[in-house]
C-alpha cells in the first residue's frame, strides 16, 4: 500500500513538473506568435506606404511629362497603328 | 500563603485549561470562516483584484479600407502617423533642447515657446500627424511633458485629378466628402479590445480574451480608370483654361456595364493639402449641379416620335421662317431652315423643328419618357448631395414650356443623368444602371426605346458631328462617333442672362458597337466662343480617341485624318 501511494506521489511530482514546463513552453510560443502578428502589422504598413510611394512616382501626369519632355516620346499616329487580333481569343 | 521554599502543588482551577482550548478552538473557527467566506463568497472580486496587477486590456486599432482604381491602382490609403502633445506644466527643457524640437516639428520656436507655456492648459496638441521617423527622432530629445499618440493619415495619390471622386476624411478618420463619405460604413474599421497577461517585462505572455474583434475596413475597387480619368482630366483642364470658364466637368460611362470610368471637375483641390478650400473647388458640378441642358435633348424629343409611330426619320418638318410664336412667346432657329426631315432637325439642332415635333404629341407622354431616362429623380449612386434636377409634372406644362423643353429649356438636369439618359442610344434603347464600383460584367438596363429606334437616333448623331451637322470637331481618327451639342443661357434671377452659357456636348463611340458615353460640360466659356461645338466637343474627341486607343476597342472607320471646317462653315445652335 505503500509502495503505491510512494509511486502515485512520483506521478503527480512529474506532472506537475509537466504541466509547469508546458505553461511555460506556451507562454514563450504566444510572446513569439505576438511578435511575429507584430511583425506582420508591421509589414503591412509598410505595403501601404510602398503602394503610395508607387502611386507617387507613377502618376499618370508625371509618366507623361517625363514620357513627352525628357524621352521625347509622343502618341502615334493613329494610322500608323494596326490592330492585331490573337486568335482564339474573344474580341473584347 | 505557605511557607517559602517548599514547593508546593498548585492546582490551577480546570476552567482556565478549557477557557484557553475554547478560545484557541474559537480562533481557528474564525480563520476557517474567513477562509470559506473568502473562497467561496467574495472569490471574484478577489480575483479581479488579482487579475489588476497583471492583466491589462488592449485597444486593437483598426484601419481604415484601401480604396483602389479597377486596375488596383492605390487611390486611398492610411498609413499610421504621430501627434505630439504636451503637458504644459511637466515640460522641462533646455533651449537648446526647444529649438531642436521647433526644428522637427516645423513649427516657429516663438510659437512652439507661447504653446509649452500656457500654464493653465493640461493638454495642448504641438503638432499633429507627423511622420513616424519625426515623431521618433523627437522622442530621443527625451523632454518630459511631450507626449505622443498614434493616430491614421489618409493619403490620395491621385491628388486633385481624382478629388472629386474620392472626396476625403476629416482628422478623426470619418469620411467628409465624395467616395469617403458614401461609403463610409464599408470603408471604415472598428477598433477592438482584449485582456492579456503581461509578464514582468511587459511582454504579452497569455490571451486571456477577445472583448471586442477589431475590424479592418473593407477595401474599395471602384469603376474609375485612372488613366481615363487623367486623360479626361487634362483635357478638361486645357479646355477650361482656353475659354477661359468658370468651371467645367467630365463623365465618362462604361456603356455596356454602366460603371463610371471617369468623373472630373474643375476648379478642383488637392485633398493631401486643404487649407483654404472654397465652396466651388468642393463642388463636384457632375453630381450636385443641374443646369438646362439645350439641344442635347432634342434626341429624346425625336426618339419619342418615331417609337410611337408618328415619325420616321424621312418624314419632313417644315422650318421655315425659322421662327415659331407660341401664345407671347418666340423660338428662334440660328440658321432659318426651310422643309427638313427629321434627321436634320437634330443634325442642324433646329429649335423650331423639335418645338412642331413636340406639339404633335401629348404631355404626359414627354414627361413618361423623361422620368424613364431617369430625369427627375437622383440617381441614386450613394453619393453625398445628388442632384435629382428639375421635372416638373406633366399637369402644370403650358404649350410653350412643352415646345421648350423639347429642345432642353424649362428642364433641369446634372451631368450624369444626361450621359446616363444617353446610354439609352448607345445601348439599343436600353437605359444603364450606373456604378461607381466596380463590377466588371454587363448590367441589364431597362428598355426606353425598340432597337431599331435606338440605331435610328444613332444614326441622326452621327450625322451630327459630320460636316453639315453642329459639332464636327467631336469626330476622332479611327473610329465613328455621335453626339449632341448643348449651348444653353445660363439663367440668372429667374431670367435668362445674355452673355453667359452652358457649352455641352454629349455623344457616344465607336456607333458600330458603342463602348463609352461622354458627357462634357463647360460654364460660362468667356474667351469668344462658347457653342457646344467648338467648346465642348473638342473635349469629348480628345477623351475619346485616348479612351478608346487605351480600351484597344476595334476601328470601325478609315484612318483617314479628319478636315476640320473652315471658320464660319460650321452650324451652329442657339440653344
Amino acid at each position: 500500500m505503500a509502495k503505491l501511494n510512494l509511486l502515485l506521489l512520483l506521478v503527480l511530482i512529474v506532472c506537475a513538473l509537466g504541466l509547469v514546463t508546458s505553461r511555460h513552453e506556451s507562454r514563450k510560443l504566444f510572446t513569439e506568435l505576438e511578435r511575429e502578428q507584430e511583425r506582420a502589422r508591421a509589414l503591412e504598413i509598410e505595403f501601404g506606404q510602398l503602394q503610395l510611394e508607387a502611386g507617387t512616382w507613377g502618376l499618370h501626369s508625371r509618366v507623361e511629362k517625363i514620357a513627352t519632355g525628357a524621352l521625347g516620346m509622343r502618341a502615334p499616329d493613329p494610322r500608323r497603328v494596326r490592330m492585331v487580333e490573337v486568335k482564339g481569343e474573344p474580341r473584347r | 500563603m505557605s511557607a517559602v521554599g517548599v514547593p508546593m502543588m498548585v492546582r490551577l482551577p480546570a476552567w482556565r485549561a478549557r477557557f484557553t482550548l475554547v478560545v484557541l478552538l474559537a480562533a481557528f473557527l474564525v480563520l476557517g470562516a474567513r477562509s470559506v467566506y473568502l473562497q467561496s463568497m467574495n472569490t471574484s472580486f478577489l480575483q479581479g483584484k488579482g487579475e489588476a496587477r497583471y492583466s491589462r486590456v488592449l485597444e486593437v486599432p483598426a484601419t481604415r479600407g484601401r480604396v483602389v482604381d479597377r486596375n488596383g491602382e492605390a487611390l486611398a490609403i492610411s498609413t499610421p502617423v504621430k501627434s505630439v502633445w504636451a503637458i504644459p506644466e511637466d515640460v522641462n527643457a533646455t533651449a537648446p533642447q526647444l529649438k531642436s524640437l521647433a526644428a522637427l516639428l516645423s513649427i516657429d520656436a516663438r510659437e512652439l515657446d507661447r504653446k509649452i507655456s500656457e500654464a493653465e492648459r493640461e493638454f495642448v496638441y504641438l503638432k499633429r500627424q507627423i511622420a513616424p521617423e519625426t515623431a521618433a527622432r523627437i522622442a530621443g530629445l527625451g523632454i518630459p511633458g511631450i507626449h505622443q499618440q498614434s493616430e491614421f493619415r489618409r493619403y490620395y495619390p491621385g491628388g486633385e485629378t481624382m478629388a472629386h471622386v474620392i472626396g476625403f476624411t476629416g482628422v478623426d478618420d470619418v469620411g467628409q466628402e465624395g467616395i469617403e463619405l458614401a461609403q463610409q460604413a464599408v470603408l471604415a474599421g472598428v477598433a477592438g479590445s482584449r485582456r492579456v497577461i503581461k509578464d514582468r517585462l511587459g511582454r504579452i505572455v497569455e490571451d486571456v480574451e477577445s472583448i471586442r474583434a477589431a475590424q479592418d475596413g473593407r477595401d474599395l475597387v471602384l469603376s474609375i480608370d485612372s488613366k481615363i480619368q487623367n486623360l479626361a482630366f487634362g483635357a478638361l483642364k486645357s479646355a477650361v483654361e482656353t475659354h477661359k470658364a468658370k468651371a467645367g466637368a467630365i463623365v465618362v460611362l462604361d456603356v455596356r456595364s454602366g460603371e463610371v470610368l471617369a468623373l472630373a471637375n474643375l476648379p478642383t483641390y488637392n485633398p493631401n493639402n486643404r487649407a483654404r478650400l472654397t465652396g466651388a473647388q468642393l463642388r463636384n458640378r457632375v453630381m450636385t449641379d443641374s443646369f438646362e441642358p439645350g439641344s442635347t435633348l432634342k434626341p429624346f424629343t425625336v426618339g419619342l416620335a418615331i417609337e410611337t409611330g408618328r415619325l420616321t426619320p424621312e418624314s419632313t418638318i417644315q422650318t421655315a421662317p425659322g421662327t415659331l410664336t407660341i401664345g407671347s412667346y418666340t423660338i428662334h432657329d440660328a440658321h432659318a431652315g426651310a422643309a427638313m426631315s427629321v434627321a436634320q432637325v437634330i443634325q442642324k439642332s433646329s429649335n423650331v423643328g423639335a418645338a412642331k415635333i413636340a406639339l404633335a404629341m401629348p404631355r404626359e407622354e414627354m414627361y413618361d419618357l423623361f422620368k424613364r431616362v431617369g430625369f427627375g429623380a437622383a440617381p441614386r449612386l450613394g453619393f453625398p448631395g445628388e442632384a435629382s434636377g428639375r421635372l416638373r409634372e406633366a399637369k402644370t406644362w403650358r404649350p410653350v414650356e412643352q415646345a421648350t423643353m423639347a429642345y432642353g429649356h424649362g428642364i433641369s438636369v446634372s451631368l450624369i443623368q444626361l450621359a446616363r439618359a444617353y446610354t439609352v442610344f448607345a445601348r439599343d434603347g436600353e437605359l444603364a444602371p450606373l456604378s461607381l464600383v466596380r463590377t466588371g460584367a454587363p448590367a441589364a438596363g431597362t428598355r426606353v426605346f425598340s432597337p431599331e429606334v435606338a440605331r435610328a437616333l444613332r444614326a441622326m448623331l452621327e450625322a451630327a458631328v459630320q460636316p453639315g451637322g453642329t459639332a464636327p470637331r467631336a469626330r476622332v481618327v479611327g473610329w465613328r462617333v455621335g453626339g449632341k451639342t448643348g449651348t444653353a443661357h445660363k439663367q440668372e434671377n429667374g431670367a435668362y442672362a445674355a452673355h453667359k452659357y452652358v457649352s455641352s456636348f454629349v455623344g457616344f463611340a465607336p456607333v458600330s458597337e458603342p463602348r463609352l458615353v461622354i458627357a462634357v460640360m463647360l460654364d460660362e466659356p468667356s474667351a469668344g466662343q462658347y457653342y457646344g461645338g467648338q467648346v465642348a466637343a473638342p473635349v469629348f474627341s480628345q477623351v475619346m480617341q485616348g479612351a478608346l486607343r487605351l480600351l484597344g476597342a476595334p476601328h470601325d472607320a478609315p484612318l483617314a485624318p479628319i478636315e476640320l471646317p473652315g471658320e464660319g462653315d460650321e452650324v451652329k445652335e442657339n440653344t
